[in-house]
């Protein structure tokens, strides 16, 4: 019976990704206009493309738990820590690449498996928990690092993993876009196609009754800490190889940067509401606007004035989408 | 599904239940039968809450028994009251408001179709079940399963909540104060659908402090005062005036105003 109006201009307002998608094409044309060509060629498009898969791949678990209802900042510090422990491990002490990759993906999970632990059995919420990881990880990455290598920085060699990893396709491309363009195939058929993506929708709603229809919530909340500890550090490594090195402060700006890109996505702050394509548009209106800014004449130090900017214009504008979708009763006879 | 209409299904006796040094509940005696509406009436405070509680598995009574279909009840959580069939609906039904109605629905319980390898949720299905559910217990307005539930009125989420609950295969239906936030329109749907439920041969547990609501659906009444029931009876036997005065704490509500004038005339002296 719906499936004539669910593609009709009423049911697509009514979508969390709309508000995105209008602030994504209303960036686009503004350095389209201001950037001239050089903004949308394939090697300006690189440019934002690059960084949006970085931020992207991260973003979207950290997404997936506010639809939850948690927040997790610790990526901040798993980024580098990844990164670190890729190139110490294969870097500094020669080991296969699998090897460091294996032990920095699993070094993601395990925080990630902290932070979820700690927030099921402390009932702490989970942005004062993570952001206790988020220092006892960088902590730990520095200490470790000087520790072992007596350096913050290590270099890394592996051409082998490179054309998988951190290579660029073309000279410009990096194949981190690819890795994004599977973790957006991924997690849209879990979170809207699967069983556990409605789960996720619940739990973010009321989570006490979630729990009382029988969805293991404790399971689900590790589960998503997990996935975004391991992406974190997915990012971290793939930079590294990428880079040919790594140092121990490179993830800060992932906090807030993926943050902005999920709530400009139309993704509710405190949980229940949301979408992957969302969070797809709203990681790259981040990305053209971080990287748009260069090709126009002015001074790059506007950008974060426009990203301020566009949060609230974003976070407005889906509120009034929300609300339109939340008044919406189809029209009797006659319509 | 068949019910054996006026046969008991829930049974309290002596049941007591205290926090720590706090006796909440006092030597409380109920029966709850198939196809009738039991409403249980009191102040706030007075320990229907608890009695709830008890009922759905969060809390266990401290001593007493109770029995479902004779047997004693021993539920380690409100999961494993509802997979027994006592389900528990509260003031505002629909606690998923940005879920559609379908999702909201089958939350928990989701029907999937396998597309290729993957089990994929069946959204179709899942919209068709809760809307026909739903028109079948009159609200004929709902028509699209995709519609957010915050976006239905007071009423609508009740009948969704109440619909989803005999979906799944409820027994007994505890209904805690579906009509307090109400305005009289609404109210009345979900009265009507009360009525729907018990002809179905639902026990149907209704908690309130509206009296009115009560003697509209009610078969059997308990009046609960301070942990206690202070009056237990049919329908038909007291009035409502009776009741009101009951829920006031036994206290006639014309000596209580008798009272409160001639205090106000002490301070006028």
């Amino acid at each position: 019976m719906s499936t004539s109006s669910s593609l009709s201009f009423g049911s697509l307002m009514r979508r969390p990704e709309t508000g995105s998608f209008l602030g994504l094409a209303a960036v686009f044309l503004f350095f389209t206009a201001f950037g001239g060509t050089n903004f949308a060629s394939p090697t300006g498009a690189a440019s934002w493309l690059n960084v949006a898969a970085q931020l992207g791949i991260v973003a979207i678990p950290i997404g997936l738990l506010m639809i939850a209802g948690e927040l997790d900042i610790s990526i901040g510090s798993i980024i580098p820590a990844g990164s670190m422990t890729c190139a110490i491990i294969s870097g500094h002490f020669g080991l296969p690449i699998i090897v460091g990759v294996g032990a920095a993906l699993a070094l993601g999970a395990f925080i990630g498996l902290i932070n979820g632990l700690l927030v099921i059995r402390t009932a702490v919420p989970s942005f004062i928990v993570t952001l206790g990881t988020l220092f006892a990880v960088a902590g730990m990455t520095l200490g470790f690092s000087v520790l072992v290598t007596g350096t913050t920085s290590v270099a890394i060699k592996v051409p082998e993993a490179k054309w998988l990893l951190g290579d660029f396709i073309g000279g410009i491309y990096q194949v981190t876009i690819f890795w994004w363009i599977a973790a957006v195939i991924f997690w849209t058929f879990f979170l809207h196609a699967s069983r556990f993506g409605n789960w996720i929708f619940a739990m973010g709603g009321d989570k006490v009754s979630a729990r009382n229809a029988g969805i293991p919530t404790d399971r689900v909340t590790i589960m998503l800490f997990v996935c975004s500890g391991m992406s974190a550090a997915f990012v971290g490594l793939s930079q590294a190889i990428l880079y040919n090195s790594a140092q121990v402060s490179a993830g800060q700006s992932y906090i807030f940067n993926s943050i902005i890109s999920v709530v400009v996505g139309g993704v509710l702050l405190t949980g229940g509401y949301g979408s992957v394509f969302g969070i797809v548009l709203g990681t790259l209106t981040f990305a053209v606007v971080s990287q748009g800014i260069y090709f126009t004449g002015f001074d790059a130090n506007w950008a974060s004035l426009i990203i301020g900017v566009l949060l609230l214009g974003a976070v407005l504008m889906n509120n009034t989408f929300r609300k339109m979708a939340l008044s919406y009763a189809p029209k009797k006879a006659g319509k | 599904m068949a019910f054996d209409m006026g046969a008991t299904i829930l049974s309290l006796q002596g049941v007591n239940k205290s926090f720590g040094p706090i006796d909440v509940l006092h030597d409380i005696n109920l029966e709850i039968r198939a196809g009738e509406v039991l409403c249980l009436l009191g102040d706030n405070g007075a320990g229907k809450s608890t009695v709830i509680r008890l009922l759905s598995g969060v809390h266990k009574p401290s001593s007493g028994t109770i029995t479902m279909d004779g047997k004693p009840l021993n539920f380690a959580s409100p999961r494993e009251a509802a997979d027994h069939g006592i389900a528990t609906v509260h003031q505002f039904g629909g606690t998923f408001p940005l879920m559609s109605i379908g999702r909201s629905f089958f939350v928990g319980r989701e029907p999937v179709r396998w597309v290729g390898p993957f089990k994929v949720y069946d959204r179709k299905t899942a919209n068709d079940i809760a809307v026909k559910a739903v028109q079948n217990f009159g609200i004929t307005r709902i028509e699209d399963g995709d519609r957010l539930v915050g976006g239905l009125s007071g009423g609508e989420r009740q009948a969704l909540a109440i619909a989803r609950a005999v979906h799944f295969g409820a027994r007994v239906l505890i209904l805690d104060e579906p009509t307090a936030a109400l305005g009289v329109k609404q109210a009345t749907h979900v009265l009507r659908i009360v009525n729907e439920a018990k002809r179905r041969g639902l026990a149907v547990i209704f908690i309130t402090h509206q009296v009115m609501h009560a003697m509209a659906v009610g078969d059997h009444f308990a009046v609960l005062i301070r942990g206690a029931i202070a009056s237990d009876f049919k329908k038909g036997e007291k009035t409502r005036e009776e009741i009101t005065d009951l829920m006031a704490g036994g206290a006639s509500m014309a000596t209580l105003e008798a009272e409160i004038e001639s205090n106000m005339a002490g301070h006028d002296a």
